[in-house]
C-alpha cells in the first residue's frame, strides 16, 4: 500500500485531538495537545511513545472510553470513524459503536477477563449482544473463534474458566472476543507487555495475520520500537501529548527526522552492539540533535583469573500446597542450580515467568529458605548460617526489586529509607554522619540533596530505582541482586539506570546478579548468561558466546524470539 | 530528567534549604479540606469533643445536678396555651404541702396548687379536654398518679423536714426533668460521659484488635490459628449474651465497666481488617526491601507496616467510636449502663421513656438532637476521612 492510497480515505481521521484532565478545582492537565493522524484502511498503525506521552488517551478518546466527569475533550477536536464524529456522540451510539465496529485489548489479560464466567461464556456474551446470536449458533461461532485466534481445543477449552488458561492463552481468548464482530479497527493497547518473551512473539504473528485476513485496521499502542518494526506499516511517535514524528515504518526506522526518534532508536540496548555508555534522550535533546558518536564498545566476560565471590552449589527450593487433608504437593521451583558469581562482574540470568529466576535471587537472600544445596560466600554456607549469624552476611548481599512504586515505604522520607539500614547495622557513629553518607549517596545516584527531605511519591520511577539503588549501597553490598530492576521502566529512564549500574560496578568492584526477561538487556549487561527453564539451567557461558552460538534449543527458541525491530529490506504486504 | 547534569556538578551545601514535603497526611488533609461536608462535621465533632473536655474539666455544667426549676419545667420558648398554665412562683423545694388525695375532680383546686404532679394533671386535662371533655376521663388520668406521689411525698418528707426556701424557675430554657434539673445542662453532662464512653471504648476496642490482628497477619502459621480460633469463639456467642457476661464478671456498674464492656467485646471487626491489611503488606516489596535490609521483625510491623494501615485504623476508630456511643445509649437505656447517679443520653432517653406518657418531651427531643447531630456529623467525616485518605477508593467521580 503506498502513500497515496492511504491519504485518500482513510478509516479513521482524528485532527486536533485536545484532551485536558481535571486534577481539581482549579488545576488542569493537558494530556493530548491537538495532534492529527489518520489510520488507513486495511494495514496497521503504531502509536509509539513513553509513559506519560498521551498514547492510550488518544486510544480511549477514539473509543469513547474517557470518563466525562473529569476529561475536557476541546469541542473544535474530530474524531471522525467512517465520517462520524466520535466526540460528541451520544453514549447509546458510542455503544453500538463500541464492540462491532471498533474493539480493544487490553495489556492485562488476567485482570480484562471475568474469573468468574468461562470463556465460551464471555465470548456468546459478545456474540449476543453485537451479533444477535444465541444458543447453539453461538456456540458454534465460539468454536470457531477459539480456533482462530489457535487456542488448542477450542470444543473443550470453551468450558475452560480463565484461570485455567495460561497468560498467553488468556490473551488469545482477549483477541478472539475483540474480533468475534469482525471490527473495521482493532485497538490493542500494549497486548504484549505482559507476556513472556516467546508469546509476544507468538501473539504479534497472530494478529499481523488476523489484520490481513480480516482487512481490518490495527491501531497498536507500544513503548517499545523494537515490537513496532515487526508489524507497523506506519509509525505514529508521541511525547508529552504531541506528536513528534509520523511516517511509513521503513522512513521512521532507516530515516528519523526527529530527534526524539532517533534518541529512541539508539537508547535501546541492542543486540549486536555493546557502547560503554547507552546514549539517554538527553544527549540528543541538547547539542546538534545527532547524539553521542563512536562511544566504545564495552568488553564483557569472564576471565581466567577472577576471583570468585559466590559459589552456589546444588541449590533447590521447594514450595508445598496442601493436598486433601493430609497430604502435601511438592512443587520445585528451583532444581539442582549451581554457578559462581565473579568479583566484579555481572551474572544474567534469563528466563520466562515460572522459570524459578527471582526464586534463586530471593533464595540466596535467604527471603526463601532454601530447601537443598549451598552458597559459599567468602568460604562460609550463608544459607546454613544461623539467622542471627547470617546478619552480618545480609548486608553484603542486597537485592533491587522490579516495581519501585512498590520497594519503597510510602510513609518514609527519602532521608528516613537512606538512614534505616545504616542505623539498623550500626554504619556511621551518630545521625549526623549518617546523614552525611545518605548525602553524599544522593549524590552519587544523580539527586539532588534536597530528595533527602522528600517522600517517594513525588518522584518519578526512575528516580525511585536511583534511591531504591542508593539504599543498597548505604551497606556497601560485594554483590547486587537486581530482580528485573529495569524492566518497568521507560526505555530512556532504562538506560540510564543502566548506565548507573554500570558506574557504580566500575566504582565499587560490585558483582551483579542481574534477573531479568529482556534478552537484550541482560546481553547488555551481562559478562556471563545463565539460561533458565522450569528451575534448570538451561544454559550457562560468557555473553556474546551465548548470544552468538546457542547451544541448546531451548536457547535458540528464547533468542529467536526477540524482536528484532526494524531490519532493511523486510516487506510488508 | 533533564536537570541531573546540572545537579550532579554542584558542590553538595551541608545545610540544604528545603520545603517540607507533604507527607500522605498532609496530603490527605489537603483532600478533606476541600471537601465542604466533611469540614462542617469536623466543625461539630470537635465541638462536641471540646465540650466533653470542658465539661470534664468541671468548667459548665458543673452543678447539672442542682434543681434549679420547678419538677418537669417546660421549655421557656413554649407559650402554653392552656388557661391552666402554671404560674410561674417561687416554690418551696419539698412537697409537704397538702396535696390532693385519691381522685379529686376538682379542677380549680388543682389549678392553684402548685405540684409536680398538680402539672401532670394539668397538663393531661388539657390535652384530653379537647378529645373527650369528660369527668370521668380525669378520674381516670388522676388514678395511677397518685401512688407515685405519695412515694414522693413521704421519701422527701422522711429526708428532710425542714423546708429550704429556694428560687425554683417555672420554666427553664429547655425545660427541666422530674427533679426540675436544667435539662441543657444534663444534656451537656450526659453527652460528656456519652463521648467519652464511646472514644475509650474504641481506643480499647481498637488497640486490642490491631495488635492481636498485627501478630495474626504478620506472624502466619500457629499464631494466626490460635488467635482466629480465639476469634471464632468469640464471635459465636451473641453480641448481649457477651456484654451481660462481661458485666456480670465486672461486678460493678460504672462508666469505665461500660468502656471495658464495650472495648472488649468491639475489637473483632479490627482484628480481622487489620488481619488482612497485614496480610497483604507483609508479601509487598518494601517489606521484604526491609527484610533484606535486615530490619527487625518488630521494626517491620510497627515502624514499617503499621503507618502504612494506620488510615484504616483510624477509620475503624472513628466508625467503633459512632458505634459505641450507640451501644452505651443502648445499654443505658436497657439499664445495664451507667449507675444512677451518672448521666447519659442513655439514661437520659431512659427516663424520658416514663416522661413521655406524660407528655414532658423535651428531655426525650434534647438528647435525641444531641445523639443525632453527633453520630451523622461524626459519620460523615468518617466517610470523608476514607475517601481523602484513600482517593483511589470514591473512584472516578468528580463532583
Amino acid at each position: 500500500m503506498d502513500a497515496a492510497d492511504i491519504a485518500l480515505d482513510p478509516l479513521v481521521r482524528v485532527r486536533d485531538l485536545r484532551v485536558t484532565f481535571r486534577l481539581d478545582k482549579h488545576t488542569s492537565f493537558e494530556a493530548v495537545k491537538g495532534i492529527s493522524f489518520d489510520i488507513p484502511k486495511n494495514s496497521t498503525i503504531a502509536l509509539v511513545g513513553e509513559s506519560g506521552s498521551g498514547k492510550s488517551v488518544t486510544a480511549l478518546a477514539i473509543l469513547g472510553l474517557l470518563p466525562p466527569e473529569n476529561t475536557i475533550i476541546d469541542p473544535t477536536s474530530q474524531v471522525l470513524f467512517g465520517g462520524r464524529n466520535i466526540v460528541g456522540m451520544s453514549a447509546a451510539e458510542l455503544r453500538a459503536l463500541r464492540g462491532a465496529e471498533i474493539s480493544m485489548i487490553f495489556q492485562e489479560p488476567m485482570t480484562s477477563l471475568n474469573p468468574v464466567f468461562t470463556v465460551g461464556f464471555q465470548l456468546e456474551e459478545v456474540l449476543r449482544l453485537h451479533m444477535g446470536l444465541r444458543g447453539d449458533a453461538a456456540r458454534k461461532r465460539s468454536i470457531a473463534l477459539l480456533a482462530e485466534v489457535g487456542i488448542p481445543e477450542p470444543e473443550r477449552s470453551v468450558d475452560k474458566f480463565p484461570s485455567q488458561m495460561s497468560g498467553g492463552q488468556q490473551q488469545r481468548v482477549m483477541i478472539a472476543m475483540a474480533i468475534a464482530c469482525e471490527p473495521k479497527l482493532l485497538i490493542a493497547d500494549e497486548p504484549t507487555t505482559a507476556l513472556d518473551v516467546t508469546i509476544q512473539k507468538q501473539i504479534l504473528d497472530l494478529i499481523a495475520a488476523l489484520q490481513k485476513k480480516h482487512q481490518m485496521s490495527v491501531l497498536f499502542i507500544t513503548h517499545d520500537l523494537a515490537v513496532v518494526g515487526e508489524i507497523a506499516d506506519r509509525v505514529v511517535v508521541m511525547r508529552h501529548g504531541e506528536i513528534r514524528e509520523q511516517g511509513t515504518a521503513k522512513q521512521v526506522f532507516e530515516n528519523p527526522r526527529d530527534t526524539y526518534t532517533k534518541a529512541l532508536l539508539k537508547c535501546r540496548p541492542q543486540i549486536d552492539r555493546r557502547p560503554a555508555r547507552l546514549p539517554i534522550i538527553d544527549d540528543f535533546m541538547t547539542g546538534d540533535g545527532e547524539g553521542p558518536q563512536d562511544i566504545p564498545d564495552r568488553a564483557r566476560g569472564l576471565n581466567a583469573g577472577d576471583k570468585v565471590v559466590l559459589e552456589v552449589k546444588n541449590l533447590g527450593k521447594s514450595f508445598f500446597s496442601r493436598e486433601g487433608i493430609f497430604g502435601k504437593r511438592e512443587f520445585k521451583a528451583v532444581k539442582d542450580v549451581s554457578f559462581t558469581l565473579a568479583k566484579g562482574k555481572t551474572l544474567g540470568l534469563v528466563g520466562e515467568s515460572g522459570s524459578g529466576k527471582t526464586t534463586v535471587g530471593l533464595t540466596l537472600m535467604r527471603l526463601h529458605e532454601a530447601t537443598t544445596g549451598e552458597a559459599l560466600f567468602e568460604g562460609r554456607d550463608i544459607l546454613a548460617m544461623s539467622p542471627k549469624e547470617f546478619m552480618q552476611y545480609k548486608r553484603r548481599i542486597q537485592i533491587i526489586f522490579q516495581n519501585p512504586y512498590a520497594s519503597l515505604n510510602p510513609r518514609f522520607i527519602v532521608g528516613q529509607i537512606l538512614t534505616e539500614p545504616m542505623q539498623i547495622h550500626g554504619i556511621g557513629a551518630s545521625t549526623q554522619e549518617r546523614t552525611e553518607l545518605a548525602f553524599e549517596l544522593l549524590h552519587k545516584v544523580g539527586l539532588p540533596e534536597v530528595s533527602f527531605y522528600k517522600y517517594p511519591h513525588e518522584f518519578s520511577g526512575g528516580q525511585r530505582q536511583r534511591i531504591a539503588i542508593a539504599r543498597c549501597l548505604t551497606l556497601k553490598p560485594d554483590i547486587l541482586i537486581c530482580d528485573e530492576s529495569v524492566s518497568a521502566l521507560d526505555v530512556s529512564v532504562q538506560a540510564q539506570v543502566l548506565n548507573l549500574l554500570q558506574d557504580l560496578q566500575a566504582e565499587y568492584a560490585l558483582s551483579y546478579i542481574f534477573i531479568s526477561h529482556d534478552l537484550a538487556v541482560v546481553k547488555y549487561i551481562s559478562d556471563q548468561v545463565m539460561v533458565m527453564n522450569e528451575g534448570e539451567i538451561v544454559e550457562i557461558a560468557n555473553s556474546d558466546e551465548i548470544y552468538r552460538n546457542p547451544r541448546e534449543p531451548y536457547t535458540k527458541r528464547l533468542l529467536a524470539s526477540i524482536p528484532k525491530g526494524w531490519h532493511p529490506g523486510q516487506v510488508r504486504a | 530528567m533533564p536537570n541531573d547534569v546540572a545537579l550532579k556538578s554542584a558542590a553538595p551545601p551541608r545545610e540544604i534549604a528545603h520545603s517540607v514535603s507533604p507527607g500522605l497526611w498532609t496530603l490527605a488533609w489537603r483532600r478533606l479540606k476541600t471537601d465542604s461536608v466533611a469540614m462542617v462535621s469536623l466543625a461539630i465533632v470537635t465541638a462536641f469533643i471540646l465540650l466533653m473536655i470542658v465539661s470534664s474539666l468541671g468548667l459548665v455544667a458543673k452543678d447539672w445536678a442542682k434543681e434549679v426549676g420547678v419538677n418537669y419545667a417546660p421549655p421557656s420558648w413554649i407559650t402554653l396555651g392552656a388557661a391552666d398554665a402554671p404560674t410561674p412562683a417561687p416554690v418551696p423545694s419539698d412537697a409537704s404541702e397538702p396535696a390532693p388525695t385519691g381522685p379529686t375532680p376538682g379542677s380549680a383546686f388543682n389549678s392553684t396548687v402548685v405540684d409536680p404532679l398538680a402539672d401532670v394533671i394539668a397538663e393531661l386535662k388539657g390535652g384530653r379536654k379537647p378529645d373527650t371533655g369528660a369527668g370521668a376521663e380525669e378520674n381516670k388520668v388522676v388514678d395511677p398518679l397518685a401512688d407515685v406521689m405519695k412515694d414522693i411525698r413521704s421519701d422527701q418528707a422522711g429526708a428532710k423536714a425542714a423546708p429550704v426556701a429556694d428560687e425554683r424557675r417555672a420554666t427553664l430554657p429547655f425545660g427541666g426533668d422530674k427533679w426540675g434539673r436544667d435539662i441543657i445542662a444534663k444534656t451537656i453532662k450526659g453527652s460528656e460521659t456519652s463521648i467519652f464512653v464511646g472514644l475509650a471504648a474504641a481506643l480499647v476496642a481498637v488497640f486490642i484488635g490491631t495488635v492481636l490482628g498485627a501478630f495474626a497477619g504478620y506472624y502466619g502459621r500457629w499464631v494466626d490459628d490460635v488467635l482466629n480460633w480465639f476469634y471464632s469463639v468469640f464471635s459465636s456467642i451473641p453480641y448481649l449474651l457477651l456484654i451481660l457476661a462481661v458485666a456480670a464478671v465486672l461486678q460493678q456498674k460504672g462508666t469505665f465497666t461500660i468502656v471495658l464492656i464495650l472495648g472488649l467485646t468491639g475489637w473483632s471487626g479490627v482484628f480481622r481488617l487489620i488481619r488482612a491489611e497485614y496480610l497483604k503488606h507483609k508479601g509487598r516489596e518494601y517489606v521484604m526491601a526491609a527484610d533484606a535490609l535486615g530490619a527487625s521483625h518488630s521494626r517491620k510491623m510497627f515502624l514499617h507496616i503499621f503507618p502504612n494501615v494506620s488510615h484504616v485504623v483510624l477509620v475503624q476508630l472513628s466508625i467503633l467510636t459512632v458505634g459505641f456511643i450507640k451501644a452505651e445509649v443502648i445499654l443505658s437505656f436497657l439499664g445495664f449502663g451507667v449507675p444512677v447517679d451518672v448521666v447519659s443520653w442513655g439514661s437520659m432517653l431512659n427516663e424520658a421513656q416514663n416522661e413521655l406518657i406524660l407528655g414532658k418531651w423535651w428531655q426525650l427531643v434534647a438528647a435525641t438532637i444531641a445523639m443525632a447531630t453527633l453520630v451523622t456529623a461524626f459519620s460523615l467525616f468518617t466517610d470523608a476521612l476514607r475517601d481523602a485518605l484513600d482517593p483511589k477508593l470514591k473512584g472516578r467521580t468528580g463532583h
